[in-house]
């Protein structure tokens, strides 16, 4: 009996809590994202009148070869940066954990970038792939006497060439959430795999990766999610932010940001949009499931 | 939540005719929009000032908005029912406004449609659809040519002798064009920038100069998919790929190797002025286009006052009062000697003083004969140009091959247009 | 202490020399800024007459200081309301049992997935209706709360031990003194955490801002910065002045807590 009045009294409180919240999420997320939704089905400059369309955004959108191209660029920079950005992390924590000397500091270097805007940095990374002389990374290549390099005029080149600045700046991040999963794991292991003898590979493979699941796990999802919404940098990085050449570097979000606010064609935006929500939604769908596999 | 939007707008509203009951006797306030320059936004300050002066009974509210995001900017408040009463808008966007239903004609009563059509230079009846004026501009600007004199005796030339000729043009960029001894570009002969005005360059001076023409003459159709259309880009990719004068993107962009003194020429429009002028040790001239075969051609833009769907009853009437002073010859003369852009009144801008003026000069002389392209959709048919360029450099694609292309997708863009 | 090993050397070596390109384009931008407007395209990273006039041009040409004033109190603001509610929400949803929870849960995770891009117009149309245009209200409203701290929230409390929470109900606490004494300080490590998130996310947030505020006064840094930059035009020099300025208070933070921040975040890569 008493039970039951905890249990109404608890239910009470948790609605008293959430009254206010519900509101806010409901008024400022839900609302204007149905909204978003239903104006994918609707053709709209902004000013006129909406009007309903039914499907034929998303027909324009298979129909448009710049759109699939949009979707191949945001799927190779996913694909491209992913296991390079998590390798490069991974490797640099790893050494990182086990310096003792200088360990803040090297963390520190690995970490500043992080806290910079795309934007102002973008214009840095421009001039490094400039040719020679001016170009810091054309003028290396020709100390090696290698052939110089297009860089970001090239329809080939330029998209890794923005995802270098990408992977960049987010490697501090990383870097840190692999050394708090290397801190988690107990010294004990390693020292019962060195009695039972076990070299340095056989420890990595057989005690460090596995242990280290839920740290890749966690960037895998918050690397890929960064890496689908890329915008900043590619508009930063070509020439009058258009995500050339040839919409050789253009991403998701830019093709939705050119659509709304260049052409003003607010439907056709939104149907963007509503693709690039599905992609999100089933990586987290993705989540869910490599989380519940967790040992 | 459409409808709540406008019971809560409705609602508002109400309580606003309340209290604008109490204080009806006072001021109507308008709102005027333009983008942030700093000396644009100076003169328009000035010129509110003057307006308020003598008019205390309107008071003028000035939002300027990052030039970048300009378009965004009224792109959200234009549903909403909020921003200008009096909008700049570039003369290219006024499709998509009238469109959109947007603005409104100005009012025949202050605005004279013959004595416009007489005073103002004859591009910018662009403005006029189905005989009645949507916008109006207080300046307008053209492209020149921007010479560093420096380069140029670097280089053994005469600095006061830039080229009239595009023949003068290679044979110049050919002498202060300097390489290291791998090759690399130290010295662009002439900064080359698609992002920038290269494309309005090729498309309404470079090919009518090669003998083409770049639209109909109803705008409906490109026209430029021809063989002298062809000569034309194919002149311009040379400067690149065969007389090696130039690279595009060249220190990012065209602005940046002129300013920085590594770039002998350049192609750029009234506005850069101020750029140019702030850069320590940049001694530059400025001449008109160079001429091909006898023809000359201009490309002139402008940005265009217009009254916003959203004014009404006293409010239109101070808008229009508004728009009407800020198109005065007083207005374009400040905003001449302020912002450095020329009047759109043909009789101020053929003055001997402005002609021969050693920076407006060029500008004004270029007036004279410039078109002022019809665009549907000018971002996107920039656009065009690019890629065009792009793939003729980039992929090696054959000119005529990739002016055919351009010609094709612009003729979409062209059709989109009701 | 142990001897150091030749391959212990040459690693910290690498990882010392991969720190130092790290931190390359970050100099890059400092050293641009001390240049004057000739030098600025040359690429020698040391400029050859360090000036500081840059600085002082960007502070005398535009309103900077009230700029800085307005990100500050935006992203305080903001951060304070988004660590109360997420707060408040995760630990209802971790610690009370009622019908509806899984449901609420679920609903707000997936504003996650939700592009900021697809929410801009109808935000604005809400704050046109309301009253809330070029307003600092206006700014802040959409970072109020975060599905994202909900969720980190969340996992924190999930692992406060319910009898502590029980206790306080014997000795007599209301349910959100429970909350606000006894569970929440147990959480101080994950709060720092999403601070840090709340406070820089806000601090570079620039669609947004750009949208809402039409007067200069009332603008962020970011949008400031973006205001520097004209028709075709862009003065390098200022806008690497600027994000200097922008980024200097950053660094100073986070040298000054590094040991906070670093622990905050590790722990949310632990619970994550």
């Amino acid at each position: 009996m008493s039970g039951l009045t905890i249990a109404r009294r608890q239910a009470v409180w948790a609605w008293i809590f959430l009254a206010l919240p519900l509101a806010y999420f409901s008024l400022v997320r839900f609302w204007p994202a149905l909204d978003a939704f239903s104006l994918s089905l609707s053709k709209w400059n902004l000013v006129g009148p909406r009007r309903y369309v039914g499907l034929a955004n998303y027909e324009r959108m298979a129909a448009d070869p710049v759109f699939w191209q949009v979707l191949a660029n945001t799927f190779e920079y996913l694909l491209l940066g992913l296991p390079v950005s998590l390798a490069l992390s991974f490797l640099v924590a790893y050494h990182l954990d086990r310096v003792q000397t200088g360990h803040g500091l090297l963390r520190a270097l690995y970490f500043l970038p992080h806290l910079t805007t795309a934007t102002a940095l973008a214009w840095v990374w421009r001039w490094f792939y400039q040719p020679a002389p001016v170009g810091l990374f054309n003028n290396w290549l020709s100390v090696f006497g290698i052939a110089q390099q297009p860089f970001l005029r090239s329809t080939f080149q330029a998209l890794p060439a923005i995802l270098v600045p990408a992977i960049w700046a987010a490697l501090g991040f990383q870097i840190v959430i692999f050394l708090a999963g290397l801190k988690a794991i107990p010294r004990s292991y390693y020292e019962a795999a060195e009695i039972d003898g076990a070299g340095s590979p056989q420890i990595l493979r057989e005690i460090t990766l596995p242990l280290l699941l839920p740290s890749f796990v966690f960037l895998l999802i918050t690397t890929s999610i960064g890496l689908l919404r890329i915008f900043d940098l590619v508009y930063n990085m070509t020439a009058g932010g258009d995500g050339g050449p040839l919409n050789a570097t253009k991403p998701l979000v830019l093709s939705i940001y050119q659509s709304a606010f260049a052409r003003m064609d607010m439907g056709y935006a939104s149907a963007q949009t509503v693709v690039l929500f599905v992609i999100l939604l089933l990586l987290s769908l993705l989540q869910m499931r490599l989380l519940r596999a967790r040992p | 939540m459409r409808r709540l939007y406008q019971g809560l707008t409705r609602a508002a509203l109400a309580l606003t005719l309340l209290a604008g009951a109490a204080v009806r006797a006072q001021a109507v306030e308008i709102e005027y929009w333009q983008y942030t320059f700093k000396q644009r936004v100076e003169t328009i300050d000035e010129l509110i000032k003057q307006f308020q002066k003598a008019n205390p009974d309107i008071t003028v509210k000035h939002v300027n908005v990052p030039y970048d995001n300009y378009r965004t900017r009224i792109a959200a408040a234009i549903p909403a029912g909020e921003g200008p009463d009096v909008v700049q808008l570039f003369y290219g966007w006024l499709t998509d406004y009238i469109d959109a239903k947007l603005l409104q004609p100005l009012p025949a009563a202050s605005f004279d449609t013959a004595a416009i059509d007489r005073d103002f230079f004859p591009f910018v009846q662009g403005m006029k659809v189905g005989g009645q004026y949507y916008a109006l501009p207080t300046a307008v600007r053209s492209l020149a040519l921007f010479w560093n004199r420096k380069v140029f005796k670097d280089a053994g030339l005469d600095p006061a002798k830039p080229p009239t000729t595009l023949a003068e043009l290679v044979d110049i960029a050919r002498k202060t064009t300097k390489r290291d001894a791998a090759g690399n570009l130290l010295t662009a002969g002439i900064a080359l920038d698609t992002a920038g005005q290269d494309v309005q360059w090729i498309r309404q001076v470079l090919i009518p100069e090669f003998g083409g023409t770049p639209y109909s003459a109803d705008g409906k159709k490109v026209t430029y998919n021809t063989p002298s259309g062809v000569a034309a880009v194919q002149w311009y990719a040379d400067l690149i790929a065969k007389e090696k004068v130039s690279e595009l993107g060249f220190l990012t962009d065209g602005v940046t190797a002129f300013r920085s003194g590594r770039a002998a020429m350049t192609i750029d429009g009234s506005f850069r002025l101020g750029a140019f002028d702030g850069q320590k040790g940049l001694d530059y001239g400025v001449t008109e286009l160079p001429s091909h075969d006898g023809r000359q051609s201009n490309f002139a833009s402008y940005w265009a006052n217009g009254i916003t769907a959203k004014a009404k009853g006293e409010k239109l009437a101070a808008a229009a009062k508004f728009l009407a002073f800020i198109t005065t010859p007083a207005a374009m003369q400040l905003w001449m000697e302020k912002v450095g852009e020329l009047p759109a009144r043909v009789a101020l801008a053929q003055t001997d003083a402005v002609k021969t003026h050693p920076t407006y000069g060029a500008f004004v002389r270029g007036l004279a004969y410039s078109v002022a392209t019809d665009f549907v959709d000018e971002s996107s048919q920039r656009k065009v140009m690019m890629d065009m360029m792009d793939r003729i450099i980039i992929k090696q694609t054959p000119v005529a091959e990739a002016v055919g292309i351009a010609a094709k997708e612009e003729q979409v863009i062209l059709d989109t247009r009701k | 202490m142990k001897p150091l090993r030749p391959g212990r050397i040459v690693a910290f070596t690498l990882l010392l020399m991969g720190g130092i390109v790290m931190i390359m384009p970050l100099l890059f931008m400092l050293a641009t800024s001390l240049k004057t407007s000739s030098e600025v395209y040359e690429l020698h990273l040391l400029p050859r007459e360090p000036t500081l006039d840059n600085y002082l041009e960007i502070l005398t040409r535009s309103p900077f200081g009230r700029w800085f004033l307005v990100s500050f109190s935006v992203a305080s603001l903001t951060t304070a309301s988004v660590l109360f509610f997420d707060s408040l929400i995760g630990y209802t949803l971790a610690k009370f049992r009622f019908r509806g929870r899984t449901f609420v849960f679920i609903a707000i995770m997936s504003t996650l997935m939700i592009p900021t891009e697809m929410l801009v117009i109808p935000w604005y149309v809400m704050a046109k209706s309301l009253g809330w245009l070029d307003t600092l209200w206006g700014v802040m409203f959409p970072g109020m709360m975060s599905g994202f701290g909900v969720f980190l929230m969340r996992q924190f409390f999930l692992g406060v031990p319910d009898e502590l929470l029980d206790a306080a109900r014997m000795d007599g606490l209301n349910e959100f003194q429970i909350f606000w004494q006894v569970a929440l300080p147990l959480v101080t490590p994950a709060l720092s955490a999403l601070a840090i998130f709340a406070f820089l996310g806000n601090w570079t947030a620039f669609l947004w801002p750009l949208i809402v505020t039409s007067s200069p006064s009332l603008y962020t840094v970011p949008v400031g910065l973006a205001s520097l930059s004209g028709e075709f035009q862009t003065d390098w020099e200022m806008i690497m002045t600027g994000s200097s300025i922008a980024t200097i208070p950053t660094l100073l933070v986070f040298i000054l807590l590094q040991r906070n921040i670093i622990s905050g975040i590790m722990l949310t890569g632990l619970k994550g």
